[in-house]
């Protein structure tokens, strides 16, 4: 009963298994012909499995029967509000991808299944509350997204990025196995809650001091948190277009939002233990980010320094280790999740006569002459990510810094937001080329319209208006938050 | 007073205006970017009379609880509205600045001019602490694109500086911000005004809205980036950027970091006083040697806003209320200024003073309107400049005399720098047969120069209209900052005895010594 009981808490997860299984059937049946029908119900899977998630995201921290499998899983506000926002993400990529990997008549079948079975895993990952329940979401993911990363094989960069993802991923898997194994030798349980109690609030043994920094070190990678982001810049360029907007959106909401469970549930009775470690990361990121992007002249490549910088913001709002900290952290997720969408978008549409892509920012000079929406997208996406109000981008990095001021982080926060400015350099050189540079006609292709309607859809949520959204927003990051914080 | 939403309405017009421009060719876009500012003016005035003089502090007050964090919470206070007043009466005359000399992209330029302007009456009009911030960041990015799209050759290297350099001051400012609506548990302005934070705090807190203010003001040796941006940007840009801008930063003075942290204000006054006149002498004397016309009023404009700081950080009426008479003046005067010289830059295409000389044989007008700005920066009584600078001096006269004394120094210098230009421009030869050429104002000239021309005389004539708004204000600001009010050499000292005092042990003294 208890059993029939848990797979009902998990119909998100049930309706993404089983509907993967049977389209595989259809895939090695109908190849890839069937490859746009597979897309279609794929996305309606995906729309399915987030209508499914939705009724836990007002639960709060004390929503009845968040709890499955024994306490292996918990659906609680908490999954559900970056369940959402993974499958906002998975959703966009089934979106862009066809009219993409049609060019090269390289829509295969198996790529929206694998799509399928990473949202799965992810949605695995941040419902997990068990340190093994958490690896298999973990891998489930990756597997598929090393798969991802090279799935145009003919492709030598895509190639080269699937293996670099592989190689490097595997290592901090094996790291964060390495480490879940100390930390299971040192408190004698897997579990989130048996692990708070073992630790317990008094001094750390050095055995489950290590655990902790391995259990880190590899979540680091999967978040691209320096120093663990040196994959990022050539698995963001070599990846498909379509597939890099799939990494920067909801494999990033599910590594953060894993590493939120783990340091603030599993390990929240130790903050002390982590918080170090978390602001360096964070401050490194920031810096790194900042400055590797400034010499790229590859807009993939800028795009993925941009996101090491972004989770460098996220990082301050983890290491307040507050409720507010953690709210922030989620909305900043949010707005980030839409700028990567809008920033990949337009990467899309930057292609040549011939149709190939353009990725060289110098060719981009004038964009906003010869297509003046497109580069005023572009633009709003820049400023936004920059965090200059009144773009809404400037709102998550409001919440995470005030967050800090109110856990006396000061001068963490003074630190982050003067570092912020060498990141806005970068920002502007692009704004610079779109506006001030001599037009180059380099750009001709044209986009979809569902590119376009998600281009408009994802501008107008970071322009001033998105601030409407803002109580809404945080009402449910809120909610969202106060759920980890239960054990309080 | 919760009426009408005027406030609100003046935000609103100018951004449909730029909505609409932004999609709009050449003409209409100029039209409808006119129409959007001389409504807003005739709000702008509205607002002036409507105000009520020695009433509430806080008047229009606007408040709508639409965003988590912060509130939309517009209201102003006597200061508030001469600046906007400022505003709106500015604005008209940058878009007739721009009616010809704008040809490429149009549209986007009167959306970003209008933009620019609903963000300027929003930062003067917030009465929540994060609102201000979103409007005083925001414009860096509407006065970045005038720059760097329709600057002049290095514009890209001055749009850079410009946003780097504001944006770098004014991040720390936030962080500041949230130390504050933390403490106070509030994020209401006025309620802000009233609270005391403690001392150590208030040093910290002071720090970081300097840097901010400091760089927007811009004081020295913060200056740098105004210079630059100034030569750039077109003339419109320029005009917009000393008439309005930088006010920003001695609003922010007035606003928050004199009745915030009035401790660490005077704690920290000797510093300001010491950059002011720092700034007085070195840039007048920079601006004696350029040879680029805007460049040299771009200098002077660094040594007006000296003058403002001085008055400022004087801690009593004179100085305060003279403060808010230069920004005023010298956001007429130095828009003018900026406005003649692009009347010759757009007839002639340089900006280098030799290239010019005797325009007073062929454009009389002209060299009668430059020549009473050039008095009214200079400061001569019976034009604007004269009335502020007179009372920010004799404000900081009553605290120290020594920077009173260097500081008027700034007259001279001022006198000098103004002078040489108009008289190498103006007067002399007509050694160059291209300015020689150059025709009059035509009809749009005429009608720029008219209102600032006015408003230059009316204000040095009757500033009465304008500091009588402004008077309850700057008495509760005075009272506010009484408490940490540095000692001042102009105090008798001798132990706290008041001249009669020391008169009657004089006197008994001597009256001892005659027994």
């Amino acid at each position: 009963m208890d059993f029939l009981h848990s797979l009902f808490a998990v119909s998100a997860e049930d309706l993404l298994s089983t509907s993967v299984l049977v389209l595989l059937l259809v895939a090695a049946w109908g190849g890839d012909k069937a490859s746009r029908a597979i897309s279609i119900v794929a996305f309606a899977v995906l729309v399915g499995a987030a209508a499914l998630a939705v009724p836990a995201l007002t639960a709060g921290a004390g929503g009845a029967a968040t709890s499955a499998f024994g306490g292996h899983i918990k659906l609680d506000a908490f999954a559900a509000f970056a369940k959402l926002l993974i499958y906002v993400g998975s959703g966009v990529t089934l979106i862009v991808a066809p009219a993409y990997f049609d060019r090269f008549k390289a829509m295969r079948a198996e790529f929206p299944l694998l799509i399928l079975l990473a949202a799965l895993g992810m949605g695995i990952m941040v419902s997990a509350n068990d340190l093994l329940t958490l690896y298999i979401g973990l891998e489930l993911n990756s597997l598929a997204a090393y798969v991802l990363a090279a799935i145009l094989r003919a492709d030598g960069r895509s190639a080269e990025a699937g293996l670099k993802y592989f190689v490097l991923g595997s290592l901090a898997s094996g790291i964060l196995l390495y480490g879940i194994s100390l930390t299971y030798g040192f408190t004698g349980t897997t579990s989130f809650d048996g692990i708070r109690v073992a630790l317990g609030s008094g001094a750390l043994s050095i055995g489950a001091t290590f655990g902790l920094v391995f259990v880190l070190a590899g979540l680091a990678f999967k978040i691209s948190a320096a120093p663990f982001h040196m994959w990022t810049p050539d698995v963001y360029e070599g990846a498909p277009a379509p597939v890099t907007t799939f990494f920067a959106t909801a494999p990033k909401v599910a590594a953060l939002a894993l590493l939120m469970r783990v340091s603030l549930d599993a390990f929240g009775g130790q903050p002390g233990a982590w918080q170090q470690i978390v602001i360096f990361a964070s401050l490194l990121s920031i810096v790194i980010g900042a400055l590797g992007a400034i010499g790229q002249d590859n807009i993939k490549r800028l795009l993925a320094y941009s996101s090491i910088n972004n989770v460098g913001f996220m990082l301050i709002g983890l290491a307040a280790g507050t409720a507010a900290g953690a709210s922030a952290m989620l909305v900043y997720l949010a707005i980030y999740v839409v700028s990567s969408v809008a920033a990949f978008v337009v990467v899309l549409a930057l292609r040549d006569e011939a149709g190939n892509a353009i990725e060289s920012i110098a060719q981009l000079g004038g964009l906003s002459r010869t297509r003046p929406w497109l580069a005023a997208a572009l633009a709003v996406v820049m400023f936004s990510l920059a965090g200059i109000p009144p773009l809404f981008g400037f709102w998550g990095k409001f919440l995470v810094f005030q967050a800090a001021v109110q856990a006396h982080l000061v001068v963490l926060a003074a630190l982050g937001i003067a570092a912020s400015v060498i990141g806005a350099f970068y920002y502007l050189k692009v704004v610079k080329v779109l506006y001030f540079d001599d037009a180059t006609d380099a750009v001709q292709g044209r986009e979809e319209l569902a590119n376009r309607a998600l281009l408009l859809g994802s501008s107008l949520f970071l322009s001033p208006l998105g601030y409407l959204l803002t109580p809404w927003l945080g009402n449910l990051a809120g909610s969202a938050a106060a759920a980890l914080f239960h054990f309080a | 007073m919760i009426g009408f939403p005027i406030l609100s309405l003046m935000l609103l017009v100018p951004l449909v205006g730029a909505v609409i421009s932004l999609v709009s060719d050449r003409k209409t876009a100029r039209l409808v970017a006119l129409a959007a500012t001389l409504v807003d003016f005739v709000l702008g005035v509205l607002l002036w009379t409507h105000y009520d003089i020695g009433g509430a502090q806080w008047q229009f007050r606007e408040h709508a609880a639409v965003f988590a964090g912060f509130d939309w919470k517009l209201g102003i206070d006597g200061i508030a509205l001469m600046l906007i007043v400022l505003t709106v009466f500015l604005m008209p005359v940058c878009i007739g600045a721009s009616w010809n000399s704008i040809e490429k992209r149009a549209g986007e330029y009167y959306a970003a001019f209008l933009f620019m302007e609903t963000l300027m009456i929003g930062v003067f009009a917030a009465q929540d602490l994060f609102l201000f911030y979103i409007m005083f960041e925001a414009g860096l990015i509407p006065m970045y694109l005038i720059i760097g799209i329709w600057g002049g050759a290095n514009r890209i290297y001055a749009s850079y500086k410009f946003f780097l350099y504001t944006l770098l001051g004014s991040v720390l400012m936030l962080i500041a911000m949230f130390w504050m609506a933390n403490a106070a548990g509030t994020t209401d302005i006025p309620t802000l005004m009233e609270y005391d934070f403690p001392p150590q705090a208030q040093t910290w807190l002071f720090l970081a809205f300097f840097a901010s203010f400091a760089v927007k003001m811009p004081m020295w040796p913060v200056h740098t980036w105004l210079p630059d941006a100034h030569v750039q940007a077109p003339t419109a840009g320029s005009v917009i950027l000393a008439g309005v801008l930088l006010k920003m930063g001695g609003y922010g003075f007035i606003r928050f970091s004199l009745p915030m942290f009035p401790i660490a204000s005077a704690h920290f006054a000797p510093m300001v006083w010491g950059l002011s006149i720092a700034a007085v002498v070195i840039t007048s004397l920079i601006a004696l040697v350029q040879n680029d016309m805007k460049k040299l009023i771009a200098y002077s404009s660094v040594a007006h806003m000296a003058i403002v700081t001085v008055g400022l950080f004087a801690f009593n009426r004179q100085g305060l209320e003279g403060s808010m008479v230069v920004m005023l003046s010298h956001g007429i005067v130095s828009g003018a200024l900026f406005l003649a010289v692009g009347v010759i830059y757009d007839r002639l295409h340089t900006r280098e003073i030799v290239r010019y000389g005797g325009l007073a044989i062929n454009m009389p007008y002209y060299a009668l309107f430059f020549l009473l700005f050039t008095m009214a920066s200079i400061g001569l009584p019976g034009t604007s400049g004269f009335v502020g600078e007179f009372l920010s001096l004799l404000g900081i006269y009553k605290e120290s005399s020594l920077i009173a004394l260097v500081a008027t120094t700034g007259i001279i210098l001022g006198a000098a720098y103004m002078l040489y230009l108009y008289r190498r421009v103006v007067f002399g030869d007509q050694k160059n047969a291209d300015a020689a050429a150059m025709p009059d104002l035509d009809f749009r000239e005429w009608a720029m120069m008219v209102p600032l021309a006015a408003a230059v005389l009316w204000m040095g004539v009757y500033p009465e209209s304008f500091i009588a708004p402004m008077r309850k204000d700057i008495g509760t600001l005075e009272a506010r900052v009484a408490i940490a009010r540095p000692k001042g050499d102009a105090d008798v000292k001798f132990g706290g005895k008041t001249p009669a005092a020391v008169a009657a042990t004089l006197g008994s003294a001597q009256l001892k010594g005659a027994k």
